[in-house]
């Protein structure tokens, strides 16, 4: 059989038509960036906060408002300089519908000078640098995870209720070290407290006997530090050895024993510590979300895993409102303005500056435990210091 | 500062010292005797507290990891040494710095692959588990203690092997003129061979004494390896000695500098290094020839 060129010609154009007619049935894929490290010291949160959204998603059914989520990963190494880069990839290169990420604050503030000339949606999924919903804010970035203020804050008046009114600081001497100790500064003098001394560490030195020995000859009432991931391990345990834990108590944000309690052993016992989030938070969203994730990834979740859920959970609301159309600006940020979130970490909102107000836990290690001891503030809000929005 | 605490904290200092030196002493070693500028120095001290930490896991004892994971180490070396180093020898220090800078990315990888990214804590023996009371309100584990005197011991004996022994005279020989110790019928590259293992045994050592110390995670063996390289620096390369006393001088530095001038306390370390140089160019007890 011979098929002339002609007939040829008008079948491809047939089906040509055809594709397009059934493929403007179905609106264009939901593209959603993950600016997240995949390799370096932050791999493993990067995963999990990918997993977590991945998760959310299939539980609704791989649609947000009707759309089909199509991911977009960059590994951005948590290298600050490759951020611009990345993030014009994502933005330009890739065309993506909805940037979402980092972990690390560096980057996160390298997006920020981006992304404010940009009119794409963006969700900061764990960066807590004040600046991102402080001095860089804008009306299409919201944060879903958590201020370094919201971390450190409460803990002051947690310390001052337990009767101890003369501190020593200690931390890391970068950023989040010094917001953390800004945060927790402000709460103490508020409530009379006195810092005895602050020493401030460079990163990432873990080599502290001196310091320790130091605290031991001022004899605080207690010692509120910054550390995270192996320096937080190693610190919690030259306290102990030290004999300090049982003389000086030791406070922190929850950072210090969040993901390195294994580690710490028997000398992370009865630490104090404030977060918006704890592993053993009894209520339904979490022990669902927990299961689910366990189920799907063979691991457990924690702080960074819950951020990642909630940014698609609060997307899908979101674009639920505007039937998941994108280029409708100014609704879609009035949806997520007006969202409330069910979160595993208990029920949020934004702030005006796009930050969630959520409650901070004080959470205590127990046997081993992080058992969540109360609530350390209600409704915790970020100040948004600098930020020109929604004011 | 009180006289007790001033005390402590030379206590500090020199104990912070100690370990440097049983890192830097293999450091020297090789860079002394070998001429080999081996980066990956740190990473065999990684090694050795992933091994420790993975073979106590296992066997439930610290002191069995450390056995096992010694014999380990002098196979890892012998195996580096042979497949990579032994041909580097004859090239320049970049040929070298390229190669063990490979090395230590190999490494950190190997560590991901097997043993993941997470910290990990390792309990010191019971035998050593208590604290001894230092000052006050201030106690001092036992564990540090027996390091401490376990790394003066180990640099008594290096000592002893390098000053007494006929093993040690060929090394010093092979120290200072390589070709002529070959000539005189003497086999160098096993020489070679054994004290880069050495070396790797050393950084090994002090990775599992100082696990339960530092606890065990990615990356631990870079700041080491740059700390041991200002220790070699100081005390002129390839003297054991003078690493000895570089360490010493590096740990009551960074100590009383942490103290003392907090907000300049990283760049104490490098600020004695410059000083020692300016004051000795060879180290405290560098060679006093021109050598390799």
């Amino acid at each position: 059989m011979t098929l002339s060129r002609r007939a040829l010609l008008g079948a491809a154009a047939c089906s040509s038509l055809l594709a397009r007619r059934l493929f403007s049935a179905t609106p264009a894929k939901l593209r959603i960036g993950l600016l997240l490290p995949y390799s370096g010291t932050y791999a493993a949160l990067g995963h999990n906060i990918t997993d977590a959204m991945k998760l959310a998603a299939s539980e609704h059914g791989g649609k947000l408002g009707g759309r089909e989520v199509e991911w977009v990963a960059v590994d951005d190494e948590s290298d600050p300089a490759k951020a611009p880069a990345n993030v014009n990839k994502l933005i330009a290169g890739e065309k993506v519908d909805i940037l979402t990420g980092p972990v690390h604050s560096g980057v996160a503030m390298a997006m920020m000078q981006i992304v404010r000339q940009e009119n794409v949606l963006t969700v900061v999924t764990n960066a807590g640098a004040q600046a991102v919903t402080g001095t860089l804010c804008a009306p299409h970035v919201f944060r879903t995870s958590f201020s370094n203020w919201q971390t450190s804050y409460p803990c002051a008046d947690v310390m001052l209720k337990d009767g101890r009114k003369k501190a020593v600081l200690m931390f890391w001497n970068y950023s989040f070290g010094q917001e953390s100790m800004a945060a927790f500064k402000e709460g103490y003098a508020k409530g009379g407290g006195t810092i005895v001394k602050e020493i401030a560490v460079p990163f990432p030195t873990t080599e502290f006997q001196a310091n320790l020995s130091e605290i031991a000859s001022l004899k605080p009432d207690a010692v509120f530090v910054f550390f995270a991931g192996a320096g937080a391990a190693k610190f919690v345990k030259d306290y102990a050895d030290a004999g300090l834990r049982d003389r000086v108590a030791l406070y922190g944000s929850g950072f210090l024993t969040e993901g390195v309690l294994a580690a710490q052993g028997a000398a992370a016992e009865g630490i104090k510590t404030t977060l918006h989030y704890a592993d053993a938070l009894d209520n339904p969203a979490n022990r669902k979300f927990r299961e689910a994730f366990k189920k799907a990834t063979n691991r457990e979740a924690d702080v960074y895993a819950v951020a990642g859920y909630d940014t698609v959970n609060v997307l899908a609301q979101a674009l639920e409102k505007v039937k998941g159309d994108t280029g409708a600006h100014s609704e879609l940020i009035a949806a997520l303005e007006s969202a409330r979130i069910d979160s595993p970490r208990g029920r949020f909102r934004f702030s005006k500056t796009h930050n969630p107000i959520q409650d901070v836990y004080l959470r205590q290690v127990r046997g081993g435990r992080e058992a969540v001891v109360g609530v350390a503030m209600k409704d915790a809000e970020d100040p948004g210091a600098g930020c020109k929005m929604g004011k | 500062m009180s006289l007790s605490l001033f005390v402590l904290q030379v206590v500090n200092g020199l104990e912070y010292g100690l370990l440097l030196f049983l890192v830097a002493s293999g450091l020297t070693l090789v860079f002394g005797v070998l001429g080999v500028l081996n980066f990956a120095h740190g990473s065999f001290y990684m090694l050795g507290a992933y091994l420790a930490w993975w073979l106590s896991e296992r066997t439930g004892s610290l002191l069995v990891a450390i056995l096992v994971a010694i014999p380990a180490m002098v196979v890892i070396g012998l195996a580096v040494e042979r497949l990579a180093i032994a041909r580097l020898y004859a090239r320049d220090h970049l040929s070298q710095v390229l190669l063990t800078y490979g090395l230590v990315l190999l490494f950190n990888e190997l560590q991901r692959a097997l043993w993941g990214n997470d910290v990990h804590g390792v309990s010191t023996p019971r035998a050593l588990a208590w604290t001894m009371h230092l000052g006050e309100t201030q106690t001092w584990p036992a564990w540090r203690a027996f390091t401490a005197l376990a790394c003066v011991g180990i640099g008594v004996a290096m000592r002893q092997i390098v000053l007494k022994t006929r093993f040690g005279m060929r090394v010093r020989a092979g120290a200072s003129n390589a070709e002529m110790v070959e000539a005189l019928g003497i086999d160098v590259r096993r020489l070679f061979a054994i004290l880069f293992s050495a070396g790797t045994a050393l950084a090994g050592l002090a990775g599992m004494l100082a696990a339960p110390l530092t606890t065990v995670y990615p990356g631990m063996g870079e700041s080491v390896l740059i700390l041991s390289f200002v220790v070699v620096v100081i005390g002129g390369i390839g003297s054991i000695k003078g690493a000895f006393f570089g360490a010493l001088l590096v740990g009551l530095a960074d100590t009383f500098g942490k103290v003392l001038l907090p907000g300049f306390a990283s760049a104490i370390v490098y600020a004695v290094m410059a000083a020692v140089l300016l004051w000795r160019p060879r180290g405290l007890l560098g060679p006093a020839f021109e050598g390799r």
